[in-house]
């Protein structure tokens, strides 16, 4: 417990965590891009063809790992903005800074391959699927939650704004799901099925989890990253950066 | 605090009444302001016959979404000035000092807002809905979830509004932000009225929209009275 309270009252100095979060960060983007290398070549090369999508279906270890990250990403976003608000904590406002871009991209991959997935699957690009939906509504959630921040004039002011925002987004990400899922059941044509397949054998499944695994990981880099960034950034009048600055360039 | 303050502040029912009295007195001293959201509302439903063709069966099959959709964009462009007359001559500041809790304060112009924005709104939806040629028996229904939808836009557009309320150009962007926020409420309301016309009964709908109007009624005041703070630090 006493270990746990003094890494927390660490947090709250940027300059320690820019120390700490940097070998962490190149670590896990090495380790997250060797679980993707992995996790793509036995799903795209190695396993077995699905009975009915034939290979198509191997877009899945690149689509699923990003809409899951996506999601986690929100929410991980939706913490950091209540942790903000709650203790005032400056790194949680990072954070939130680092996530939001992150979650675009991953949120925009999951759709374009979803959409690539579809043509030959569902015989269109665009479908108003449940899932395909309520992800859209997420990277509208997203984009209100940069624009917001870019808009405040004040950087503490701001990040405080996009945190309010976050975090009612999180109240509101269930409500979305859930509506939009019911909205479909009630709307369904008979149109487009999801070939529901038998449950997925091993060979299948498990490059899928190595592949969402190094996903997290890679995740978790590119945000130690960005926010080490944030705080080079944020911090830029500092001694303590520009000593840093100045022995990068000697 | 001692039983002296307590005294010297007004009660919180009062100060919430006051509040709301003070607001519908300037909503109705500046008409074209309480006007123009309804006329935008009565006009943009217009342009739908327009664009889509005057065949009474089609209107009536898109009208649910039509009356839905308006009614969400009406609130929106209404929401800009929910606290921005009281930022620009510096009243927002006075309730923000002295309206404890906060909350209250917000909760007084939210429901003020919906005074003179929705329950119209809501009012004049049975003439857009014969506009549409929306089938009679459905109409109660549309009624009914407008009652219970335009509080929940009144109170999620609040904390945009509070978000956007010390920017410049706020207006696009408090659209951009809160609209997505609106995704299950035209969802619930429009399919209520779907429901209706395909002669399902509503009524899973219409709780689930009472549960998030409570849910909002809840929450939504506490997160503008924070997002108000955060405008004018």
């Amino acid at each position: 417990m006493g270990r746990l309270k003094t890494l927390w009252h660490r947090l709250g100095s940027p300059r320690w965590f820019y120390e700490i979060s940097g070998p962490w960060a190149a670590g896990s983007l090495i380790v997250g891009l060797i679980g993707i290398a992995v996790g793509l070549v036995w799903g795209l090369a190695i396993a077995p063809p699905d009975y009915l999508q034939g290979n198509s279906f191997r877009i899945m270890y690149l689509h699923v790992p990003a809409a899951i990250l996506s999601e986690s990403c929100y929410i991980l976003m939706g913490v950091a903005g209540a942790v903000l608000l709650i203790w005032r904590m400056k790194l949680a406002d990072m954070v939130v800074a680092a996530a939001a871009p992150i979650g675009v991209v991953f949120c925009i991959v999951a759709l374009l391959t979803g959409a690539i997935w579809g043509r030959p699957t569902w015989g269109t690009w665009w479908v108003w699927d449940a899932r395909t939906t309520s992800m859209l509504v997420l990277l509208f959630l997203y984009f209100g939650v940069m624009a917001l921040r870019q808009a405040v004039p004040r950087e503490e002011s701001a990040g405080r704004a996009a945190a309010i925002l976050a975090v009612v987004g999180m109240v509101d990400i269930p409500i979305i799901k859930y509506s939009v899922d019911w909205w479909l059941t009630l709307h369904q044509t008979s149109t487009f099925k999801l070939t529901s397949a038998p449950s997925m054998p091993a060979e299948m499944y498990l490059p899928l989890l190595v592949s969402v695994l190094g996903f997290y990981t890679f995740f978790f880099g590119v945000l130690l990253f960005g926010v080490g960034n944030e705080v080079l950034m944020r911090e830029r009048r500092t001694q303590w950066v520009t000593d840093l600055v100045r022995s990068r360039q000697s | 605090m001692t039983a002296a303050t307590f005294a010297r502040a007004p009660s919180i029912g009062r100060a919430f009444t006051a509040q709301v009295q003070r607001d519908l007195t300037i909503a109705f001293r500046s008409r074209s302001e309480l006007i123009n959201p309804l006329m935008f509302y009565v006009m943009g439903i217009s342009m739908f016959p327009l664009g889509v063709g005057p065949t009474a069966e089609r209107l009536a099959e898109i009208a649910p979404g039509v009356l839905w959709v308006l009614a969400l964009l009406s609130t929106l462009l209404s929401l800009d000035s929910l606290f921005r007359r009281d930022f620009d001559d510096g009243t927002l500041e006075q309730l923000v000092l002295n309206v404890d809790p906060l909350f209250v304060g917000v909760l007084a112009k939210v429901f003020a807002h919906w005074l003179v924005i929705g329950l119209p709104l809501t009012l004049l939806s049975p003439l857009a809905a014969l506009m549409l040629f929306l089938p009679g028996a459905a109409v109660p229904t549309l009624v009914l979830t407008l009652l219970l939808g335009t509080p929940i836009l009144s109170l999620l557009g609040a904390v945009g509004a509070a978000l956007t309320v010390g920017l410049k150009r706020g207006g696009l962007l408090l659209t951009l932000i809160i609209l997505p926020l609106y995704v299950p409420v035209l969802i619930l309301g429009a399919g209520a009225v779907t429901a209706v016309i395909d002669g399902v009964d509503p009524a899973a709908q219409l709780a689930w929209m009472a549960a998030i109007l409570a849910l909002m009624l809840t929450l939504t005041p506490f997160a503008a009275a924070l997002a108000l703070r955060v405008g004018l630090e």
